[in-house]
């Protein structure tokens, strides 16, 4: 199957004249994913774990199969290893209060990457704030890489959680999460994994990982907005307070306490989203159906394409890794002396739709000195056509500022 | 292109690339910190009052050609204004960034700054374009 093939499958793609380079954000929703969400809503729709009645039967069954089918995704143990969320913002946030203001105290140390997307940033920031932990950063080097001395450097005795993007969302660079899990482990501290921008590109094994916990968002990968994921551990899942609290995730209700349903149940208060499960588990069908290593070699292609038009554009800086097989289907780039939000604007003149800004990793670019960028990210629906739409646009840009600069 | 020529024209890229009035005042009598954190234009406006009279504004800082422009546009129109005149002139451009209304006299009492108007037809830069008018508002209304 070839990215020409996949591409008819997203009529928003086909109906507009577009080229979308902003699938880092969110990405298309294929046909197929639209219409189980559809169908849903059309066959199975009701209030899953009430009624006694047939079809919330269903509702409870497309919902627990959707459970079965992201642990299998990612190869966790087990189904109750997974807890449906809004995002991965809000899995991130169900670790830092269920997790960190627990296990954590005064002097213990918190460490992330400084290229932690702000979801994996802020909420540590409020548990050191909150317990008194010391909160560092592992820096990265002119490669955009962090190097192996500055992991070895920060993970040490005493650092109790250890936060990390696998694929960073600004820069692209593919971090060594296994390496760094390993190191963690070493220490006596947990590892918590930012998934959301491999996930959907790279085949991702949290049992080869040695996650401790992993989070990512369905709309990323294909699905509809409002469902996201977090894998924890069963054991560390099962020892953690509720997040939550309300309908669904009790046991036994009396005037003064409550226990707890078993996990996952535990963090899932209230009617869940069942119809962004049913979406999500379509999403892992089709990325399936296609297979997670045709998803990398397409996207390999269209990001060793890309590098080399822009790499030839000698008024285009880029940045991250020049390493590709460390660098993730995201570029972020200027185009010296023009305003990445004034390159946009042109851009969307010419039907080319990429971010630009500080891509909620305002500590990142401080460090690199930057107060924002232009970034592409691709997915397996771009073409190389896409590509050089792009960088016309991008003459255009330069053809139109010229005269100023 | 026509939204596009129309946005990045003469007077704005003009504007944009001009420094005059991108400094620091020796003494100002006030100052502004303006930011929009979702794209990171980021201003701090300096003012001198002389009595009810803005005497002198200047502006440093980092954004877009749109939010540039506009910050110096907006310092050419106001050097000189009283504190009234400059509040009804800054109330006038957000009228007219907002799609508002307003008379062909009031257009005209925006000088340059009308150059700025059509920035109303691209949703995603209006705030560009608002940054440092909003900035100033908080400035002469305390």
């Amino acid at each position: 199957m070839t990215n020409y093939d996949i591409r008819k499958d997203f009529s928003i793609l086909n109906n507009q004249d577009i080229a979308y380079l902003d699938s880092g954000a969110t990405t298309q929703k294929p046909k197929q994913v639209i219409e189980a969400v559809d169908n849903y809503y059309a066959s199975a729709n009701a209030n899953p774990h009430r009624g006694a009645y047939k079809l919330s039967i269903k509702a409870t069954e497309v919902y627990d199969e959707a459970r079965a089918k992201v642990a299998k995704f990612i190869n966790a143990d087990m189904p109750e290893e997974i807890v449906f969320t809004r995002n991965a913002t809000e899995s991130l946030n169900l670790i830092a209060y269920s997790y960190g203001m627990d296990n954590l105290k005064t002097n213990d140390k918190i460490v992330l990457s400084i290229m932690e997307h702000h979801s994996n940033l802020v909420p540590w920031q409020y548990v050191s704030q909150k317990t008194g932990a010391i909160l560092e950063y592992m820096y990265i080097n002119e490669e955009g890489e962090i190097p192996i001395s500055e992991i070895n450097a920060k993970i040490v005795p005493g650092v109790k959680v250890v936060g990390i993007t696998q694929v960073s969302n600004v820069l692209g660079t593919i971090n060594p999460v296994k390496e760094i899990a390993k190191r963690a482990h070493e220490v006596g501290a947990i590892v918590v994994v930012d998934a959301s921008q491999s996930v959907p590109h790279i085949k991702v094994d949290v049992k080869d990982l040695d996650a401790d916990f992993l989070v990512f968002s369905g709309h990323k990968m294909l699905s509809p907005l409002g469902i996201g994921v977090l894998y924890g551990k069963k054991r560390l899942l099962e020892k953690m307070r509720p997040f939550l609290y309300g309908g669904d995730m009790i046991e036994y209700v009396y005037e003064q306490s409550t226990t707890y349903a078993p996990v996952p149940t535990k963090f899932e208060a209230g009617t869940q989203n069942v119809g962004g499960a049913v979406g999500l588990s379509s999403a892992i069908d089709y990325l399936n159906n296609i297979g997670m290593e045709t998803v990398e070699s397409i996207e390999n292609e269209l990001l060793d394409y890309a590098y080399k038009r822009l790499s030839e554009l000698d008024f285009v800086t880029i940045y991250g890794p020049r390493d590709l097989s460390k660098h993730a289907s995201v570029i972020s780039f200027n185009v010296n002396g023009i305003h990445p939000h004034d390159v946009s604007s042109i851009l969307d003149s010419q039907n080319v739709c990429i971010r630009s800004g500080n891509h909620c990793a305002q500590p990142l670019l401080r460090y690199m000195g930057l107060d924002s960028t232009c970034r592409i990210s691709l997915y397996i629906y771009n073409t190389k056509e896409d590509i050089d739409k792009l960088v016309n646009a991008l003459l255009k840009t330069q053809q139109i500022f010229a005269k100023w600069m | 292109m026509d939204d596009l020529e129309s946005i990045y024209t003469d007077i704005i890229m003009q504007h944009s690339t001009e420094t005059y009035n991108k400094k620091s005042l020796e003494n100002p009598t006030d100052k502004e910190h303006g930011h929009n954190p979702s794209c990171g234009d980021d201003i701090t406006l300096e003012l001198k009052m002389n009595g009810d009279v803005i005497e002198d504004l200047s502006f440093t800082g980092h954004g877009c050609a749109i939010s540039q422009a506009s910050t110096s546009i907006m310092i050419d129109l106001l050097k000189g204004k009283t504190k009234s005149e400059a509040i009804e002139l800054i109330n006038i451009f957000l009228k007219i960034i907002k799609r508002e209304a307003v008379s062909e006299e009031e257009l005209e009492k925006l000088e340059e700054a009308r150059a700025l108007k059509n920035i109303s037809n691209m949703p995603a830069r209006v705030k560009c374009a608002e940054l440092a008018w909003y900035t100033m508002q908080k400035l002469l209304e305390r």
